[in-house]
């Protein structure tokens, strides 16, 4: 279920000294801007950013160790132009596939974290991404630590076809036995989490957070607006609107992240495992 | 019906007209019996070697059965139970108690559920032509649940385009519903048998589908995304349709191959339409079948089954 679009470039980050905004079009400064977590200054634009990016945001330094960096897809259906598109993609990104997971800590609680990047295919599923998903979800059962998952994604990768189509059974069946070990799994839906992704494990989270203004959802805008013959209204299918409708839990800009999580996880599982150790009844008496 | 024949029936429909008209003319019996032959030879032949685009029009054909046939030919009691419980009641998703007759004395007591599509103009509307709304995926794990509670087979039959792309469904979580079920459904206690009768319509059809055996018609498909939307996202033209549909692979024989379905249900020569009955039988022993091979798993057994054939499913190599 791949929306019907191909991402804007010029939503991803040029080269350069200065860029423009997007949203509101200013002059930034490339270096302050990387200071402020590529987030516009004036107008709070939360720029994309990739996987790697993430990493160092989110993560206690040098605490990230990578697992299954060379998971590599196969090309079962020898969909036309598939490998090249491929190649490029591994080029572009330095990566193998759009999806990195591994293990890491956030302020010294150790999780299973994974993070995709929208600039390999379009954050496009296929078996690797899927498998690899499916497999960081196992890690955190069998390590019995925290999923932290960073979505993003325009769908299902259609040159891979129905096996695209099988990771969404894959990834939310591994999520099923992870629920059924009360293991928390907190998922951020980053700009845009789309289609095949969003029908799956990005709506799956115990804890859904998203980045401010993210979009959101199921059906492309272009795909509805073909159906009903009109217009979607401004903010249709942001963060905001999903949170109004009860499908988000907290929206939280990007410089927010870190703490959030890190609190997140202490109150669902770290306070929860000490508690487990021990209760002490006078802490609780009123002095 | 004249209308209902496709491009490539043409000249079975030639055929057919030309006997029509000796018909009504007294005198022409052997000339008649030799278009007959003549006929049945030709549709031997259109069939057998259909094109993957000809199966996508044969699985959306006017005339094909829907849910509700196949329920109302198959069972011998249905009982259909509406809502989801908490926003309204999706006509796009039939499902209720239903009661198979295996023999005069002995009935299979089970929960059908299937999307489904209208014929005319007013229930193709009424059904939102087989798209449903997150309320449908709602009622059906509903449903689902409820069988798991009385410890009762499921059996979905699955004919849709996809999840529908609109407004109020993006409002209602459409995402969300698919992905609950898709999760819920990989531990439900109960045997799963899924049957992809017409269109295999991505996650919208998936959202149905996750089942320990999971079986498709002769002449369905079952694809991440319509021939249409594919070429008109990568070659920015719809009218590539066509070549979309063989590059996808999506036709009951290839996800055979692919291991991604159990078993191909047959049909009736030219397609379910031309014998709805004949076809609901096959479906019936389909799910007899299925049910029967299911029979003597315990529940942890039908679980991790059922999760096991999912994360099978996936091509990669390590480098």
């Amino acid at each position: 279920m791949p929306t019907n679009g191909k991402p804007e470039s010029k939503m991803e980050i040029p080269g350069g000294l200065w860029l423009r905004c997007d949203s509101c079009g200013e002059i930034l400064y490339r270096k302050t801007l990387e200071q402020n977590l590529f987030i516009c200054s004036r107008c709070s634009y939360h720029f994309r950013i990739s996987a790697k990016k993430y990493i160092e945001i989110v993560l206690d330094p040098n605490s990230f160790e990578e697992y299954d960096q060379n998971l590599v897809a196969g090309n079962p259906l020898e969909f036309p132009n598939y490998a090249d598109k491929f190649g490029e993609a591994q080029k572009k990104t330095g990566y193998q596939e759009g999806f990195i997971y591994g293990r890491g800590m956030v302020n010294k609680q150790p999780i299973i974290f994974g993070v995709m990047d929208f600039a390999f295919m379009g954050g496009s599923m296929g078996s690797v991404v899927g498998e690899k998903v499916a497999r960081s979800i196992r890690k955190a059962r069998f390590e019995k630590i925290p999923l932290i998952i960073f979505a993003t994604s325009g769908g299902a990768r259609m040159q891979e076809g129905i096996f695209s189509l099988m990771q969404m059974a894959k990834t939310s069946a591994e999520l099923a036995l992870l629920a059924q070990d009360q293991i928390p799994y907190i998922v951020i839906v980053t700009n845009p989490t789309m289609a095949g992704v969003m029908a799956s494990y990005a709506s799956l989270g115990d804890i859904i957070i998203s980045e401010p203004k993210a979009l959101l959802g199921f059906a492309g805008a272009r795909v509805i607006e073909g159906t009903i013959g009109e217009k979607l209204p401004d903010g249709f299918q942001t963060a905001e609107f999903l949170q109004k409708h009860g499908f988000i839990d907290v929206v939280v800009p990007r410089k927010f992240l870190k703490q959030t999580l890190s609190n997140i996880i202490e109150i669902t599982w770290s306070k929860n495992r000490q508690a487990e150790e021990k209760l002490d009844a006078s802490a609780y008496e009123v002095q | 019906m004249p209308g209902n024949y496709l491009d490539f029936e043409r000249p079975i429909q030639e055929v057919q007209k030309k006997i029509d008209e000796l018909t009504s003319i007294p005198g022409y019996e052997s000339e008649i019996n030799k278009l007959k032959v003549q006929i049945e030879k030709l549709k031997t032949k259109i069939y057998s070697d259909l094109t993957p685009w000809q199966k996508v029009l044969l699985a959306r054909h006017p005339n094909r059965p829907y849910t509700l046939d196949y329920i109302d030919l198959i069972t011998g009691e249905f009982v259909e139970l509406a809502g989801d419980r908490a926003f309204g009641d999706d006509k796009a998703i039939v499902g209720g108690l239903a009661k198979i007759n295996i023999n005069e004395e002995k009935s299979l007591s089970l929960v059908i559920i299937g999307t489904q599509k209208g014929r005319e103009t007013k229930e193709k509307i009424l059904r939102n032509f087989g798209m449903p709304h997150p309320e449908g995926y709602r009622k059906a794990l509903r449903l689902m649940k409820m069988a798991e509670k009385f410890n009762l087979p499921i059996v979905t039959l699955v004919d849709t385009p996809g999840a529908y792309p609109g407004v109020g469904a993006e409002e209602r979580g459409q995402a969300e519903a698919i992905a609950r079920n898709l999760r819920e459904m990989a531990v439900l206690k109960v045997p799963i048998v899924v049957i992809i009768t017409g269109e295999g319509g991505s996650g919208g059809a998936l959202a149905l589908a996750v089942g320990n055996r999971v079986l498709m018609m002769e002449y369905a498909v079952y694809s991440v995304i319509s021939p249409e939307g594919c070429a008109s996202i990568l070659w920015r033209d719809s009218e590539k349709a066509e070549q979309a549909a063989a590059a996808l692979k999506i036709t009951s024989k290839d996800l055979h191959q692919f291991g991604i379905i159990d078993e191909i249900i047959p049909e009736p020569l030219g397609g379910a339409h031309q014998d709805p009955k004949l076809a609901a039988q096959y479906i019936k022993q389909a799910i007899f079948k299925s049910l029967g091979e299911l029979k003597s798993m315990t529940s942890d057994e039908l679980i991790e089954q059922r999760i096991e054939k999912f994360q099978s499913f996936g091509i990669f190599s390590n480098q």
